[in-house]
């Protein structure tokens, strides 16, 4: 069954204009201008149950919209929309107990009263029975560490602590859907780490199914197995993360570090006819970009023929990279990505 | 579900106990209004014995019972919906299994509660022992101006959700929160009785809800209004409840329409 399904997703803003000056103010208090915009522009996708899938894009290109669809909070303007079988907007009140959403950025959780209370009034707004309450309560608080957190109010926690708070917050009336929006955002690297594996965990054992936004592609290679990518409202690529970059990776890097200094006219000499290119790092050390194309081992052999090397090192072009450029270029033909980037 | 909302009126509660500061500044204001009122009063009277149909003692007593009502039926709505929806954070209101609305209600209540019982009872007592004020004896007129005091409660947390909720369709609804609050006074009749308002005033207040806020009700508790008409005065509050229902329930469906989520 689908978790969540999608097809020609629509949403558009009415955005007021300002005019400018005193006398466009003047004129804006009497007859406003407004702007249509259209912040996600017929998208389609699904995603099965029991499937992590992570959701990027660049700030601004449509993916906080569409989870706020997806979660009930935003009507689409046009297209169709089905998640746990409930179209969201509609029955929003029952659609939600399903659902469980964390957005970074926004706390959910009481500001004034302890951390505990807020769960126990979750555990009334959500009609959790008590003693189910517990039992799963107890299980995320040993899992995630918060023991000693529980009593105090929300507003003197840390972030880190925050966010784990938030997570056992969305998670109480065991929903089998988790919305996240950029649930890592400005957290240290072992918090990160610990939120990271304790998803993992419950979608292993729960099977619950998991929509993330992030700009932290660590959290995409470390969870998801599947990416869809967002650029300016449309969907530019849906698939596997190992497939994106290796369709998308145009090669590695490969660091020499000499014995001597070595001028980067006598390197190209060494790499004649090959289609490479070098970049000097420093007087001793020099990068040698070799596309898929080329084979490495011979690109190698005439640069260890040559000169006299120190040390080796290769570098895959990492996820980073690759998404950078897709941005850059923004579509999701990666020939055309290609050309782009080679060009820039 | 109904546990859930009686929780939001406790925690409210609660947190209003938890900043007591304001809830001690709050009983020195009323106290000076109702003082300042009183002396005006006094001033406009001179050596009459009444003005518009109000003694010298019905009106002290209108002005204390008037200002006491207001701390209960008084609360921020507007101005809480407002700043939700102008940072987002009704975003995460709608994620949750209830009624957004309904809530804010509850929360209204929780804090009319508390200053009921910590800020008006109290509060009587001081303003009977330093004005004139006479309460009435029948314990049925107490009992009928709770109900009405109630209605007042809602009428006026109903006109704040829907001032409140026209930040879904204006950038910034500040003035016309100021506007509603003036409004509010002016017209229920906590500044002035509406019996004192120009005739042509006062016809067009008895079609507006806000003399169903106070005028009305303290009429009743002052024995202005004889207890066999309080029968109408409440049907005209529960009508004036009904009628507000609709009109927030339609600016609440094309809010979420429109909505349109600041800050990502």
């Amino acid at each position: 069954m689908l978790a969540i399904d999608v097809k020609d997703l629509r949403k558009d803003f009415r955005v007021q204009k300002n005019r400018e000056g005193l006398s466009g103010a003047l004129k804006d208090l009497f007859k406003r201008e407004y702007r249509e915009v259209r912040a996600v522009k017929d998208i389609s996708f699904q995603i099965p149950q029991g499937e992590i899938c992570g959701y990027i894009g660049e700030n601004g290109a449509g993916k906080s919209t569409t989870i706020k669809m997806l979660t009930g909070i935003l009507v689409p303007t046009a297209g169709e929309l089905k998640v746990n079988g409930f179209v969201p907007y509609r029955d929003r009140e029952k659609f939600v107990n399903g659902i469980g959403v964390v957005f970074g950025q926004r706390s959910q959780l009481w500001w004034d009263i302890g951390v505990i209370e807020s769960f126990q009034l979750l555990r009334k707004v959500y009609r959790v029975p008590e003693a189910e309450f517990r039992k799963r309560l107890d299980n995320l608080v040993e899992r995630l560490q918060l023991g000693d957190l529980l009593n105090r109010p929300v507003r003197k926690l840390s972030l880190g602590q925050r966010m784990r708070c938030e997570l056992v917050a969305s998670l109480l009336h065991n929903p089998s859907i988790l919305f996240l929006d950029e649930p890592t955002i400005g957290l240290d690297i072992v918090v990160k780490t610990e939120i990271r594996d304790f998803l993992m965990q419950m979608n292993k054992e729960e099977g619950t199914t998991i929509l993330l936004t992030t700009h932290d592609l660590q959290d995409i290679e470390a969870l998801c197995s599947r990416v869809i990518m967002l650029d300016d409202g449309r969907v530019i690529y849906d698939g596997g993360l190992d497939e994106l970059k290796t369709k998308w990776s145009k090669g590695r890097e490969i660091q020499f570090q000499f014995a001597a200094q070595t001028p980067i006219g006598k390197l190209q000499m060494l790499t004649e006819g090959l289609e490479v290119s070098w970049t000097v790092e420093n007087e001793l050390t020099a990068k040698l970009f070799v596309p898929h194309e080329v084979s490495v081992s011979e690109a190698m052999a005439r640069v260890v023929g040559g000169a006299d090397i120190r040390d080796i090192k290769i570098f895959e072009t990492n996820t980073d990279e690759i998404v950078r450029g897709i941005y850059q270029s923004g579509s999701a033909d990666a020939e055309a990505a290609k050309k782009e980037v080679a060009s820039s | 579900m109904m546990s859930a909302y009686i929780d939001f009126i406790r925690i409210r509660f609660l947190m209003m106990l938890a900043y007591r500061v304001n809830y001690y500044s709050g009983i020195i204001i009323y106290a000076i209004n109702i003082g300042a009122y009183y002396f005006l009063w006094q001033a406009i009277y001179g050596d009459q014995e009444s003005l518009a149909g109000f003694t010298v003692p019905q009106m002290t007593t209108y002005i204390a019972v008037s200002w006491m009502a207001r701390a209960f039926y008084f609360n921020n709505l507007d101005r809480e919906i407002a700043n939700e929806i102008r940072d987002g954070s009704v975003a995460v209101q709608l994620i949750r299994p209830y009624s957004y609305l309904l809530v804010k209600m509850m929360q209204g209540f929780g804090e009319g509660a508390f200053r009921l019982l910590l800020f008006m009872v109290p509060g009587l007592l001081i303003v009977c022992l330093i004005f004139p004020v006479k309460l009435p004896t029948d314990p049925a007129v107490w009992l009928i101006y709770l109900v009405m005091l109630f209605f007042s409660f809602l009428i006026n947390s109903q006109i704040n959700i829907l001032t409140g909720l026209f930040a879904f369709f204006v950038e910034n609804n500040e003035g016309m929160m100021r506007m509603k609050r003036v409004m509010v006074d002016l017209f229920s009749g906590v500044v002035v009785p509406i019996a004192f308002f120009p005739g042509w005033l006062s016809a067009i207040m008895e079609w507006l809800p806000f003399q169903a806020i106070t005028y009305l009700p303290s009429s009743v508790f002052t024995g202005r209004t004889p207890l066999g008409e309080a029968g109408s005065v409440l049907g005209l509050q529960a009508i004036w409840f009904g009628a507000l229902l609709l009109p927030i329930w339609l600016t609440w469906r094309a809010a979420r329409k429109r909505l349109f989520v600041q800050g990502g």
